[in-house]
């Protein structure tokens, strides 16, 4: 999505002559295809081809009386969609919650990812000494495995043996019971901290990366003039980071959208509605009732719900970029 | 230029509480292993009444560790170096040429990160299995099948990547070499590369990551004959036991080799993505 | 030049494919041509999957001797199960024979991936009676020929610490009552009369039907249709609910406990003076430095005047492949596995019940233990519903009651009228499935 408008902005390469309509192909034009075709091949096979067969499996009742013989699946047309988008039924219901939970997960883990990093990335911009070591600890959970990371959390949230249970309560000496953290209604707690805190490294780092880019004069000069800190962040610092955004933003969202590891590592088998993101509950809806139809019917109209946002969210920010 | 108070405790502020929420977890996973299994059971202590090393030994034995280890470094070793290598023809192309589906490509590699893995999962099952029958290549339950999704899955960003920081490398160097008599590919090895050191690294460094610590497929692909650490982890908790110490002691063990492999890297991830991704 | 360089890529490319290739290996492929090597799928049966295989692996080098069948063996653990034979039955491409819990029996063989044992392959495997009828019952749907056999049996049973028991001065309880009245007498400060695996959906499901089972309510009708929201199963849910709702015996912890060992190793360090579990606990309570003489075990217990059910019929069966090339070995392996002599040398570590008539209990030295666990099996139990959705009915009915329990163990309640409510959602799901 976001690769037309960065590679755009570099333009065509300009040792490459134009080929005039009606002219004879130049020799060697088969070379940009060669190189491409690779990568062509293998996308085509583990994502593209895939994706074709998914949306096809989506208009079929593709149930475990068919699973074995799958060619033979009868074809159902919408009725895989009917039931998914039926709001009075069970499933319907449960695709919707499931929907409301991963946009309010998103939303806050995107947010606030992006809000730790760009104050760790504002924090260690400026040379002190000690730096390199925040920078290279801050960096450690996106570099950890994630079921590593995950799995030390879910060690950490258990109710009476768990570490934030022990702070809280026996450290910190909080009055009340220990609460549930991976059951209930705190599970959508848990698994939003646990994202944040497997994800906002991320935004650091690209924050970071596009910080370096920005010359400090700019700093130097508004210093001079009086600026303040944080007018200079808002005036100066921002506007230059916007190309980073842009594409953060976008990719955090897709991710975070898409999260299938977080909440299948931190809960398991048995995970709470509270917890129950999009990704595994279509998983769930899948493998655990074997109807895989359905699950196909859901990622469909998930996928089209990232296609539009995407695409909206890319109009939009070029349209700024234009009228700026 | 002189800080203002408010910029010195803002500064603080941010580093002490975000070293103590990256810390914490680290910490407990650190020290979690270094604890009988008694212990892990009971309250959380944060300073273990015995320090031992015993899960240190016993996790080898309780899930064949050393197998799945191999096979997560051979499969994410291959998997970055054929991805790297393809990745660094598409960006080329996509960099030094224009030609007709070069934006179709662009746009088309990179919006298949919106495509949920729940959905390919079973149809990219499916179409190993028809390859295995047609062909009688064996991709499931191979290394060469979890290879190939993996590079694959780090392939778009790879070729973004790499095409931001071929399109800030000057093409009069290019020039240069192809007036000197160099074909295209001999320009690409000879000029382009050596320059984009740091972007391959990055690109190197992400597709290793992705590779060593994907979950969802490989708890599909994967058997006996090819299971990564990634899923092997899990299979800790038995159902006799779930050996928490062991756990966090092989998770410490799977994480050592990529930590420290990126913090020594870092430096290179960052110039990578500086000049690529971030222009 | 460019070709050259293409050359060297493609090269390195296909040497690294390759390279990794023949390491890498292939399981999961049916057979070789001589139809000589079999591949089997074990499930996880005892302390860990590496204890599994080295349990497994002399009986099937004898296999080997005896018969001169290679057998590639894969233990896979409860996890990832169900998934793999999914995608096994899905693809085709799927071993020669394999475990499957007893209960999925059913689901699988609607699938019709499955050998079906007609009068020909049980002959083959030394006949249908030579398996405890309450065992081979759930083989499969009845009036089909079934799809599995039985290899491994398992029971619920009530387990007890008798020391806390003399010092409360209750005896082991007979009745639903009984055992309540004793578990409030034990519950004191951190000890609770009673640790539930209240956080697993299977265990969940399996006790939703048992107390169903009591109340002489079933979850499907007679045409294989869910009938969930009866009477019977809302009032033996609640009756289960309530042993941490209103007679709070249960620790509210547990309901976080996703695994039956989370609730065993509290029976076991002494944090609970009842739990409920298969007989292959004893090993776990070992583990835990519990003696085999501080525990008994009476039957679970149903209401005074209920229906005597303990437990349903819980095990493993074995299945084959119908795409196996290799047919007649693989009822050559099921005969062994299932032979009087193999089942002998796996029941003991794997602490199963006898799957074959007349064969005694060896899974323990406790002749009390295994007299208790061999009536339980063979007169107080019922076979979970034999229908397809029997998976769909483990997941939907123990996945809301793990809700259930995780809204009484944070302070909230649940009345009938909402166990009602959360299984007609159930109910509805199942029936979008089929």
């Amino acid at each position: 999505m976001s690769a037309p408008t960065a590679l755009k902005k570099s333009g065509p390469a300009a040792g490459a002559s134009k080929r005039k309509a009606g002219t004879p192909r130049r020799a060697g034009w088969w070379l940009p295809y060669a190189l491409l075709a690779p990568a062509v091949i293998f996308e085509l096979v583990v994502h593209v081809i895939p994706m074709v067969t998914g949306i096809w499996m989506s208009f079929l009742k593709l149930t475990k009386m068919f699973i074995a013989n799958w060619g033979n699946a009868p074809f159902v047309g919408l009725k895989n969609y009917q039931v998914a988008l039926d709001f009075d039924s069970a499933v319907g219901i449960g695709l919707l919650k499931s929907f409301g939970i991963t946009v309010a997960f998103t939303i806050l883990v995107v947010g606030l990812s992006w809000g730790l990093g760009m104050a760790a990335a504002v924090a260690l911009q400026k040379a002190f000494r000690g730096r390199a070591i925040f920078r290279t600890l801050f960096l450690i959970p996106y570099a950890l495995p994630m079921y590593a990371g995950v799995i030390a959390w879910k060690f950490m949230l258990q109710k009476d043996n768990g570490a934030v249970n022990h702070f809280l309560f026996d450290n910190l000496g909080l009055p009340g019971d220990k609460p549930f953290w991976l059951i209930g209604d705190n599970a959508f707690i848990s698994v939003v901290i646990v994202a944040i805190w497997r994800l906002w490294p991320f935004a650091f780092l690209m924050l970071m990366a596009g910080l370096q880019s920005i010359p400090t004069d700019i700093y130097e000069a508004a210093s001079v003039d009086g600026a303040k800190p944080l007018r200079q962040w808002w005036n100066m610092t921002l506007p230059m980071l916007r190309p980073v955004n842009m594409s953060l933003v976008l990719v955090m969202f897709l991710w975070t959208f898409n999260d299938f590891n977080t909440p299948f590592v931190l809960f398991g088998g048995s995970q709470p509605p509270a917890g129950d993101l999009i990704s595994f509950h279509i998983y769930n809806a899948s493998f655990l009732t074997w109807n895989f139809g359905s699950g196909a019917a859901m990622s469909v109209l998930l996928l089209l719900f990232l296609l539009v946002v995407s695409g909206i969210y890319v109009l939009f920010m070029n349209r700024r970029k234009d009228n700026a | 230029m002189h800080d203002t108070t408010g910029t010195k405790v803002f500064r603080i502020v941010t580093i002490v509480l975000l070293s103590i929420f990256t810390i914490i977890p680290i910490y407990v996973m650190v020290i979690s292993g270094l604890k009988p299994l008694k212990d892990v059971q009971g309250s959380f202590s944060w300073w273990p009444e015995t320090l031992t090393i015993q899960p240190y030994i016993d996790m080898w034995k309780t899930v064949p560790l050393a197998d799945y280890f191999v096979n997560s470094v051979i499969v994410s070793s291959v998997a970055t170096v054929l991805s790297l290598i393809i990745a660094i023809f598409a960006a080329y192309a996509v960099s030094r040429y224009t030609f007709r589906g070069r934006s179709l490509f662009s746009g088309a590699v990179l919006s298949t990160q919106m495509l949920p893995g729940v959905l390919f999962l079973l149809p990219l099952f499916l179409i190993f299995v028809n390859i295995n029958t047609n062909f009688g290549i064996q991709l499931v339950g191979t290394r060469v099948g979890l290879i190939i999704t993996y590079l694959t899955f780090s392939l778009p960003f790879s070729i973004w990547m790499l095409a931001g920081y071929f399109n800030g490398i000057p093409r009069e160097l290019d020039e240069a070499a192809k007036v000197d008599g160099c074909g295209p590919m001999r320009a690409l090895i000879r000029v382009i590369l050596p320059a984009a050191r740091p972007g391959l690294v990055a690109v190197a460094i992400y597709s290793f990551m992705t590779s060593w610590g994907e979950v969802l497929f490989a708890s599909v692909m994967t058997t006996d004959a090819n299971r990564t650490l990634a899923v092997g982890l899990q299979l800790y908790s038995t159902q006799t036991n779930v050996y928490w110490n062991q756990i966090m002691a092989a998770s410490v063990v799977v994480s050592i080799p990529i930590v420290i492999g990126f913090l020594l890297l870092q430096k290179n991830f960052v110039a990578g993505l500086t000049a690529g991704a971030v222009k | 030049m460019k070709l050259r360089t293409f050359a060297a890529a493609a090269a390195i490319a296909a040497l690294a494919i390759t390279a990794t290739g023949c390491s890498g290996g292939s399981s999961g492929g049916s057979s070789d041509a001589g139809g000589k090597t079999l591949t089997y799928w074990a499930s996880n049966q005892g302390t860990s999957l590496d204890n599994d295989k080295e349990v497994l692996t002399p009986e099937l080098k004898k296999f080997e001797e005896q018969t001169g069948i290679k057998v590639n063996l894969e233990v896979i653990g409860w996890n990832d199960l169900q998934t793999r034979i999914q995608t096994a039955v899905t693809s085709g491409q799927a071993p020669d024979v394999l475990n499957i819990g007893n209960t999925w029996a059913a689901s699988l063989q609607s699938t019709g991936a499955f050998l079906p044992f007609d009068d020909a392959a049980f002959s083959a495997i030394g006949g249908k009676d030579k398996f405890v009828k309450t065992a081979m019952d759930t083989g499969g749907i009845p009036g089909e020929d079934p799809t599995s056999v039985p290899l491994y049996g398992l029971a619920y049973g009530l387990y007890y610490n008798k020391a806390m028991f003399k010092d409360a001065g209750v005896t082991p309880p007979t009745t639903w009552e009984e055992m309540v009245a004793a578990a409030k007498k034990l519950t004191t400060g951190d000890v609770h009369g009673f640790a539930l695996a209240a956080g697993s959906y299977t265990e969940n499901s399996h006790f939703a039907f048992i107390n169903a089972a009591q109340n002489g309510a079933e979850f499907f009708d007679a045409d294989g249709k869910p009938t969930f929201t009866s009477d019977g199963i809302v009032d033996g849910i609640s009756r289960y609910l309530d042993l941490m709702q209103t007679d709070k015996v249960v620790d509210p912890a547990n309901a976080q406990y996703d695994n039956a060992t989370n609730a065993i190793n509290d029976f076991a360090n002494g944090k609970a003076a009842m739990v409920l579990s298969q007989n292959n606990a004893n090993s776990s309570i070992a583990s835990q430095g519990m003696a085999e003489d501080a525990f008994g075990v009476v039957a679970f217990p149903a209401p005074a005047g209920g229906t005597d059910v303990a437990t349903m019929v819980a095990g493993i069966n074995m299945s084959i492949f119908k795409n196996t090339k290799n047919k007649d070995a693989a009822l050559e392996f099921v005969k062994f596995m299932t032979s009087e002599e193999t089942q002998a040398t796996l029941d003991k570590p794997f602490a199963a019940l006898p799957v074959l008539s007349g064969v005694t209990p060896s899974f323990t030295d406790n002749a009390e233990l295994a007299k208790t666990f061999s009536d339980i099996y063979e007169n107080k139990s019922r076979p979970l519903p034999l229908v397809p959705a029997e998976d769909q009915f483990e997941s939907t009915v123990g996945k809301a009651m793990n809700q259930m329990f995780a809204t009484v163990a944070s302070g909230g309640s649940v009345s009938k009228a909402d166990i009602k409510a959360a299984l007609t959602t159930a109910q509805q799901a199942v029936e979008a499935a089929g």
